[in-house]
């Protein structure tokens, strides 16, 4: 579904990207995993069309969008929950969740999906007329989540989820992230420090250091690899 | 982020010889009128300066140096009209009237940062022509005060000859302070505080009083402008020194190049001169033109004139230089308004 | 007591009209971080317009929007054109920028249509009705009205549109606005378009009460800048409410301070300016937290 072959990227004279290439399969959840600065972010914002890349190419479906704008690439199905969240705090938690669905014209679709928001995550309903500022950490993050569900995407995007947020709550929002892939078939590509949790939901796994891809397998098998244990599982 | 702006340097002895020249050339070469327009160029050249001061080097935005202006050219207009004081003993008071003025306006806007001052001074200046109306008994309200002219004391000379190297002697020795002044310690830290405030502060350069000497040193210049305007017109009335008197002036220090010391003199021949030759186009001409100008010099040019031939003189320069030797010249930089206060992107909130 | 009702009326019908231009300088530094230095001149070209139309025959209410549809259009264009290559630029690159607009626009209206004051058709009947020794002008109440309706009708927009919703997105948090699939330059043009609307409105309502010149406006902004700055510029509601202050201390000042009367009016709206800007930069209504740094 999503191909990205040999990106090269760049925060004006920093080269964050030294040709990437990943691949997630349609259906699928893949995960990204590195140490803080390793090009991470720098790959989802690429394929979300916040950073142009300087080489290389992104592909949805075969139909390259390394060149469209943010906009437009939400219109072809990709939504992006970014790091640290991005809500806009002083609106209302409905208010962000209806900004979510911005792009669609489909108000019975919008609809259901509002109450199915609700549905993963309780919490939001009760507080949908809060604005988000009031939101604790982990609701924040609820609501990031659900805000790029709105728009209904065939391809999730996740910026770091458990960034500051208790152990508890960041397995419950794993949980609900592999089950929206379970239940609604949306594809995932999972970028996260926490190696252990994102095995655990992914099918397959990249590792990256300074810009490059120094290992990729099937998630099952990352998780016995001795150099990921020793580098990001901790064991 | 701010740390590319650099105090122009300036070959001091090139261009006390272009200034001298022009000094003596202008009066024998043209009529009763020009020299008049001449003399013009010279009093905005004065207000350009002085504005580039606080602007240019001190990085604070006046919308509003007409009202000093005003204010230096009233002190003068009362003094002779209603004391007989002579006109050249006025221009210190005057000067340091404004001046003043200046100093005590920069006190409040102290807490005040680009935008806000700039909305701040606009306020000034739009509403300095009704404080002189109102105030009828010094300034002779709507009239104004009719002053008379200066005679000139060397028979060879007219009156119109005779202004003209007086103010142009005038303007030299501000020239001249003004240099002085940008190339001490105390040019240095205006600079340094446009330029990155923060560190300025933490260097132990005290912020508020430089910025409001800026200001003061600023005002004065344009308050000197504003007296020596006031007898070379022999008139002084409120609707001269409406705001757009201080958009003109504005208009001249974006031409010339903001920073530079050379750039005041072409933005006040731009300014005197732009009316004079549009006019003939239709009335409203010149400050179409003016606009025009304002905005194409953002895109095109945001160091103004001044800027741009010393950017192309350094490239050219730069470029001769690559090629003899291998080493990279690394001149000084021109100051341009695009470094200054970088804004917050929208995006950077939240 | 009578007097002072009276007084009233009348400085909330000018204040009125100054809070519909201190909402358009709100609403597009909201969006853009952008004082519009020449919204004022903005608005007196779109009420030359207005005055052209009906000139040529138009009935006023057609004539009155058909400009507003032009307003819109010119404001749209002009962030479009104008600001756009500047947007990235320093703060004074853009005041330069929007005092560059002033001069062009208050020239071209001078020439095209002379600097000579016009009279302006008013739409209000000019009777009075007297309520219990009160007399209430028609064209107060009438400008009063419209001009509040025009504030309403944003409010609407900004609370319950998902354009409006979108608009406020971007000027919020510009980069998940995009993410959300705004196209977020467009916003920033559609909040010039509105503001150039809402400005034409109070350039038509107070072209009858101050007559139609190019310099009309110079004064008003400066009214709108107090109303603004006073209902701080985070804040819509707080400039218009700024604006409302404004026009009634006019009012009352001018009629009960005789040393200042009406001649030292502008001199009050500095005043205004610099002390609120000095003791509560933020507005009365503007919190503290919502600035963005």
């Amino acid at each position: 579904m999503l191909e990205i072959r040999d990106l090269v990227a760049a925060y004006g004279p920093v080269t964050a990207l030294r040709g990437v290439n990943v691949r997630v399969p349609q259906g699928t959840t893949v995960t990204i995993l590195g140490a803080n600065g390793a090009g991470k972010s720098t790959i989802l914002r690429a394929v979300s069309g916040l950073l142009k890349p300087t080489h290389g190419s992104i592909q949805l479906d075969g139909e390259r969008i390394d060149r469209k704008s943010a906009a437009s690439i939400v219109r072809r199905g990709i939504s992006l929950v970014p790091e640290g969240r991005q809500l806009f705090t002083a609106l209302t938690v409905e208010q962000n969740l209806r900004l979510g669905a911005f792009t669609r014209s489909d108000r019975r679709g919008v609809r259901e999906d509002l109450l199915r928001v609700y549905d993963y995550f309780p919490r939001l309903r009760e507080r949908m007329k809060q604005p988000a500022g009031s939101l604790s950490g982990g609701e924040q993050q609820m609501l990031a989540i659900g805000r790029a569900l709105m728009a209904h995407p065939r391809l999730l995007l996740l910026d770091e989820p458990s960034t500051g947020l208790a152990p508890f709550l960041v397995r419950d929002i794993f949980q609900i992230v592999s089950t929206i892939n379970r239940e609604q078939g949306t594809t995932v590509l999972l970028v996260e420090q926490n190696a252990t949790l994102s095995l655990s939901i992914a099918d397959y796994g990249y590792v990256i250091e300074t810009g490059r891809v120094v290992i990729e397998a099937p998630a099952h098998e990352l998780r016995e690899n001795e150099a990921v244990r020793k580098a990001y599982l901790g064991y | 982020m701010g740390g590319i702006w650099q105090r122009a340097h300036v070959p001091s002895l090139a261009w006390l010889g272009v200034a001298l020249l022009l000094i003596i050339f202008p009066p024998w070469l043209a009529g009763g009128y020009r020299i008049f327009q001449f003399t013009f160029v010279v009093i905005y050249l004065i207000a350009i300066l002085g504005l580039n001061i606080v602007t240019g080097y001190n990085g604070q935005f006046s919308l509003g140096h007409g009202a000093f202006f005003a204010v230096g050219a009233y002190v003068t207009g009362a003094l002779m009209f209603h004391a007989g004081a002579p006109y050249w003993a006025t221009i210190p008071l005057a000067g340091l009237t404004a001046g003043v003025v200046g100093f005590l306006f920069a006190i409040p806007a102290l807490r005040l940062s680009g935008l806000y001052l700039a909305l701040a001074t606009l306020a000034l200046a739009i509403s300095v022509p009704q404080i002189l109306k109102k105030w009828e008994s010094v300034t002779g309200g709507v009239q104004g005060l009719v002053l008379t002219k200066p005679h000139s004391p060397i028979g060879a000379l007219t009156s119109d000859q005779w202004l003209f190297y007086f103010t142009a002697v005038v303007a030299l020795a501000l020239y001249i302070a003004a240099w002085v002044v940008l190339r001490s310690s105390v040019g240095r830290a205006f600079v340094a505080i446009r330029d990155n405030e923060v560190a300025a502060e933490a260097a132990g350069i005290p912020i508020a009083r430089f910025k409001t000497l800026a200001f003061g040193m600023s005002a004065f210049y344009a308050g000197v402008a504003g007296s020596l305007s006031a007898f070379v017109v022999a008139y002084v009335a409120p609707d001269s020194f409406d705001f757009l008197l201080s958009l003109n002036l504005v208009v001249g220090m974006v031409v010339g190049g903001t920073g530079t010391i050379v750039g005041p003199a072409l933005g006040a021949v731009f300014i005197e001169f732009l009316p004079s030759y549009s006019q003939d186009v239709s009335r409203a001409a010149p400050g179409v033109v003016e606009g025009v100008v304002l905005v194409l010099f953002m895109y095109l040019m945001p160091t103004g004139v001044a800027g741009f031939v010393a950017t192309a003189g350094r490239k050219a320069l730069s470029l001769v230089r690559r090629r003899t030797a291998d080493h990279a010249a690394a001149g000084p930089v021109t100051p341009t308004l695009a470094d200054q206060e970088p804004r917050a992107g929208p995006g950077e909130g939240g | 007591m009578r007097e002072f009702a009276q007084l009233l009326i009348a400085g909330l019908s000018t204040g009125a009209i100054y809070a519909s231009l201190a909402l358009a300088l709100v609403l597009i530094y909201q969006s853009t971080e952008v004082v519009n230095f020449a919204q004022g001149e903005m608005a007196m070209f779109s009420t030359f317009i207005a005055w052209e139309l009906i000139d040529k025959g138009m009935p006023f209410w057609a004539a009155f929007a058909l400009t507003l549809a032009l307003a819109f259009f010119g404001g749209v264009t002009i962030e479009r054109v104008i600001i756009r290559p500047v947007e990235k630029a320093s703060v004074l690159t853009i005041v330069i920028v929007t005092v560059g607009l002033l001069l062009i626009f208050n020239n071209l209206a001078g020439g095209i249509w002379g600097f000579q004051l016009k009279t302006f058709p008013s739409p209000f009947p000019s009777g009075t009705w007297q309520v219990s020794g009160v007399v209430i002008s028609q064209q107060s109440v009438g400008v009063f009205g419209v001009a509040l309706l025009v504030m309403a009708l944003l409010a609407v927009f900004f609370r319950f549109t998902a354009l409006g919703l979108a608009m406020r997105a971007t000027a919020m948090n510009r980069e998940p606005a995009e993410l959300m699939g705004i196209h977020t330059t467009w916003m920033l043009a559609l909040g010039w378009g509105l503001a150039a609307v809402v400005g034409a409105t109070a350039g038509v309502l107070v072209a009858p009460i101050v007559f139609l010149d190019p310099n009309m406006m110079q004064g008003l902004l400066l009214f709108a800048f107090a109303g603004a700055t006073l209902g701080g510029f985070e804040s819509p509601g707080g400039a218009v409410l700024g604006g409302l202050l404004v026009g009634v201390a006019q009012a009352m000042i001018g009629n009960y301070v005789s040393f200042i009367g009406t001649d030292l009016s502008l001199t009050v709206a500095m005043a205004i300016i610099v002390l609120v800007l000095v003791f509560k930069p933020t507005g009365l209504f503007g919190q503290a937290a919502a600035r963005r740094v």
